[in-house]
């Protein structure tokens, strides 16, 4: 089980050459792929949250779902799925979101921001494999959230009919949508392009099964390092591309888009690590599961989705490190209500760990 | 017999390792329905010293370890 897959490194090397591409188009440094923030500025463009700087309809999402969608109808792997504790789900989701946010970044912009230098993620990088391991220990104390059940074709379609409803609001009807004048939000790469390299990606993510969290989940669980080498392949790549167009940055500080609260970057990632091993997947793998037709995935995105409204509405999410009138650096990070919440994911993760698994049933038999 | 149909990766492959780590069955029936927990369980089968014949069903796969 420990053979490379040519295919999971190829993806690894597209995504990562994707997000220096679209980082050159126009989307923020360190974020040309970044799963959670894409799906918060999407909230933001809905009028989900109100945090102006967030607020684009990011197509590299909907290309994501429907790359996936039309490379699996095509190899007939698409196959309508659902009802693995949908509400569990959903709530795992926006805890995701919130632990991301807290971060300011999903696993795969973790491994871009590594690729960029970025200290702050290598450090969170710590905590991410320490919530995939605490993951994992309850995977092995039988922790799942039931089967799902073979779906209808409309259930299967609803991620990739929502994709295309989204896209026909971008082009269609512009005015109904928000979009940021600065911040992150007001900087993208052109919509076609974007849209046809999301498409790519979401294309081979299918057919590799690239997962930010199964690299780690398989490696500690079976010794198999196969999607791992995928995670290597786009930090080698993010850091050749990086190095080439003199973005590369080793640094805790002066990060794009990022903060060097250090206690919360770790815990942010722990919360996505574990919480992503207990759903099946990174937020990226999610999206892709959800254009193969599983309406659980589909609940999880819009869940995640939710999570990032939660995250901006309550100002949970984390602010970057900044300069102030004064050019002194002003470090950011979380709010007090942001340190709440991120405490209170983490019991919550660990709620349903518990109550998910077989942890009481092995005390039952040895108290009969 | 496992029955792994609806079940995400990991999943499979972990209720294929409890069932072959406590009973060590010479033969053991597994259904899945996806292709990613078809390829995953049968590399784990065949790492674990078995062979493995993957036959199509009605809503997946059959695959059967034998030693």
């Amino acid at each position: 089980m420990k053979k490379v897959n040519p295919l999971v490194v190829i993806s690894g090397v597209v995504v990562g050459i994707a997000s220096i591409v679209l980082t050159l188009l126009g989307n923020p440094k360190n974020m040309g792929f970044c799963i959670a923030c894409f799906e918060r500025d999407i909230a933001g463009a809905l009028s989900l949250h109100s945090a102006a700087k967030v607020q684009y309809l990011r197509p590299e999402i909907m290309g994501i779902v429907l790359g996936a969608f039309i490379i699996a109808l095509i190899t007939k792997e698409f196959k309508p799925k659902a009802g693995s504790s949908p509400a569990t789900r959903f709530v795992l989701g926006g805890v995701v979101m919130i632990g991301a946010l807290a971060f300011l970044g999903c696993p795969l912009r973790m491994v871009i921001r590594i690729g960029g230098g970025d200290i702050n993620a290598m450090i969170a990088l710590l905590g991410f494999i320490l919530g995939v391991f605490i993951g994992t220990i309850f995977l092995k104390k039988g922790f799942n959230l039931k089967r799902a059940y073979k779906a209808t074709l409309v259930e299967g379609s609803v991620m990739p009919a929502v994709s295309v409803a989204l896209l026909v609001l971008a082009f269609l009807a512009p005015v109904a949508i928000k979009m940021s004048v600065e911040g992150p939000g007001s900087m993208h790469a052109p919509v076609i392009v974007a849209l046809l390299i999301a498409l790519v990606v979401g294309a081979l993510a299918q057919k590799s099964r690239l997962c930010m969290v199964g690299g780690v989940r398989d490696a500690i669980l079976f010794g198999d390092f196969k999607l791992l080498y995928g995670f290597v392949a786009i930090i080698v790549t993010i850091i050749i591309g990086n190095l080439i167009t003199g973005d590369f940055n080793l640094s805790m500080y002066s990060q794009p888009v990022a903060h060097s609260s250090t206690l919360w970057n770790v815990l942010g990632m722990m919360i996505v690590g574990w919480a992503s091993v207990l759903l099946g997947g990174c937020p990226l793998r999610q999206l892709v599961l959800a254009g193969e037709g599983n309406g659980d995935s589909a609940v999880t995105v819009f869940g995640m989705i939710i999570g990032a409204a939660f995250a901006h509405n309550f100002s949970l999410a984390g602010n970057p490190d900044s300069v102030n009138e004064l050019g002194e650096y002003v470090v950011g990070g979380l709010s007090q209500g942001g340190k709440i919440a991120v405490i209170v994911c983490i019991v919550i993760v660990l709620i349903i760990s518990v109550v998910n698994s077989n942890l009481f049933k092995k005390e039952e038999k040895k108290n009969g | 017999m496992v029955d792994a149909r609806g079940y995400l990766c990991p999943m499979p492959v972990l209720m294929v390792q409890k069932a072959v780590k406590e009973n060590a069955p010479q033969t053991l029936e597994i259904l899945v329905d996806d292709e990613c927990a078809k390829g995953n369980v049968t590399r784990f089968g065949e790492s674990q010293g078995y062979k493995v014949e993957v036959s199509d069903t009605d809503d997946g796969y059959k695959l059967v370890f034998t030693k």
